[in-house]
């Protein structure tokens, strides 16, 4: 497994694109929203938790289609399907990769571009967290998602119509931690739940994922 | 004998033959008298005026709205665990049922909602829900479109309803967490039937009857269309061969 997901690492890293493209994109669509609402930084203070957070959202679903879709495309996929790993554990890592190449600078990222949105000082150590507690999960469904569209030639589209609705709870969560965290509410409630998405997500959807994937393969 | 038998195309075609009028019929009785009698003979209620009467289409099609989508997971179950192919295009043919009802559903609700909350949308959790609830219908329903091979898309749909119930229901807590609703509690209940007076809730009672046989009747019809569907894509796949070798 650990093989396994430092190879996913050295090709997301190495083959260029995916690795930056989402930080890249995260940067534009947080730099383009106070040209749409405004520059108030009133506003731009009451609507930060929300944007940081979508924007997160949009950026990790840009690279979803790789979690899979060149792995099936040039066979290694059906290799690993092959190998003692289980298809589970090969999901799981791919997921777990996924987050490291895409969630993890998202979540180092999000910070900076707070100062950008005028972001209330009590609210940055709750956006880290909740970034790195929520955005594994995002990984996860998407890598679901990814394994149910692998097959298609055009899935990309399918593939956020598919998975957007089910970011909706992490979402909703995610975005109440930043919230009460900026107006200094306890925040206890929404990030257990937040975790606890997180956490049933990585324990069930992997067995989802397997199954779409043998589908695939079949 | 079983009650898998049923499941059998040519016995299902069979039975459902004689049915699919039947149902129609009852189905178009039950809404014609029970729209008749809620638009025209019961009361206006003291506060909401006639704008009450939506309740005869709003209720009912969303509680179908939900309970296709509750009948394709069942039937998604079904197909992965027994590999019953009607079970399969069930679940299939009820998709684009379900997406009507919930049209229906948050279509009524807005056009109540411009005169009693003065608005025609609000994120209140129960109208947000059903928003989401749509969003998963399209997906279902794309993700049917998207594949060609019949049972990789069968196989891929019920896994994505499993996964979709729930979060479905994640997602209907996490809108309750996330916003106060404007919408009132549960209009009806299984041990309580106080919520409305009983002049409503008879005729409601006929509607909601009328929606389920409807809904019924619509799914075994769209059902039969599927199964055809597949006889004649397997007849010409059977045909295409000596096609081409003459």
């Amino acid at each position: 497994m650990i093989a396994l997901l430092i190879r996913d690492l050295r090709l997301a890293v190495r083959a260029g694109g995916g690795f930056g493209l989402g930080l890249a994109f995260f940067l534009i669509v947080i730099v383009l929203v106070p040209f749409g609402v405004g520059p108030e930084a009133a506003v731009l203070t009451r609507i930060a938790p929300g944007i940081l957070w979508v924007a997160a959202l949009l950026a990790a679903l840009l690279s979803l289609d790789r979690i899979f879709a060149l792995d099936f495309e040039d066979g290694s996929l059906a290799l690993l399907a092959t190998s003692p790993l289980p298809l589970e554990g090969v999901a799981l890592v791919k997921a777990l990769a996924h987050w490291i190449t895409t969630g993890l600078p998202l979540t180092l990222a999000a910070p900076v571009l707070g100062f950008l949105l005028n972001l209330d000082g009590p609210a940055y150590p709750w956006l880290l967290a909740s970034l790195a507690l929520g955005t594994p999960a995002l990984s996860m469904i998407g890598a679901f998602g990814a394994a149910l569209t692998v097959g298609l030639r055009r899935g990309g589209l399918l593939l956020s119509l598919l998975v957007l609705p089910l970011y909706v709870p992490t979402l909703i969560f995610g975005a109440e931690v930043v919230r009460r965290g900026a107006e200094g509410m306890p925040v206890t409630t929404p990030l257990l739940m937040l975790a606890g998405i997180t956490v049933g997500g990585f324990a069930l959807l992997p067995f989802a994922a397997a199954a779409a994937l043998r589908v695939n393969l079949r | 004998m079983s009650i898998w038998e049923y499941a059998n195309p040519k016995k299902f075609m069979g039975w459902t033959a004689p049915l699919v009028p039947w149902l129609f019929g009852l189905a178009g009785a039950c809404l014609i008298v029970g729209l008749v009698w809620g638009f025209f003979l019961t009361p206006d209620d003291y506060k909401q005026g006639s704008t009450v009467k939506i309740i005869y289409l709003h209720v009912p099609s969303a509680l179908m709205a939900i309970n296709a989508w509750f009948m394709m997971l069942i039937a998604s179950l079904i197909w992965l665990v027994r590999r019953h192919h009607v079970s399969a295009l069930a679940a299939k043919a009820a998709a684009p049922v379900g997406v009507v009802m919930t049209l229906i559903a948050l279509f009524t609700g807005a056009v109540w909602g411009q005169p009693m909350w003065g608005t025609w949308w609000a994120w209140d959790p129960r109208l947000t829900s059903f928003l989401i609830l749509f969003l998963f219908y399209l997906g279902y329903i794309a993700l049917w479109a998207a594949i060609e091979d019949p049972d990789t898309a069968a196989d891929l749909t019920s896994v994505l309803c499993i996964v979709g119930s729930v979060f479905a229901v994640l997602s209907r807590y996490a809108v309750n967490f996330w916003n106060q609703g404007l919408h009132q509690g549960a209009s009806l209940s299984m041990d309580k039937a106080d919520h409305v007076a009983n002049v409503f809730y008879i005729p409601l009672l006929v509607c909601i009857a009328g929606f389920v046989l409807l809904f019924i009747a619509l799914v075994l019809l769209r059902t039969r269309t599927e199964i055809r569907v597949r006889r004649m894509s397997a007849l010409i796949a059977r045909t295409r061969p000596t096609e081409v070798t003459t």
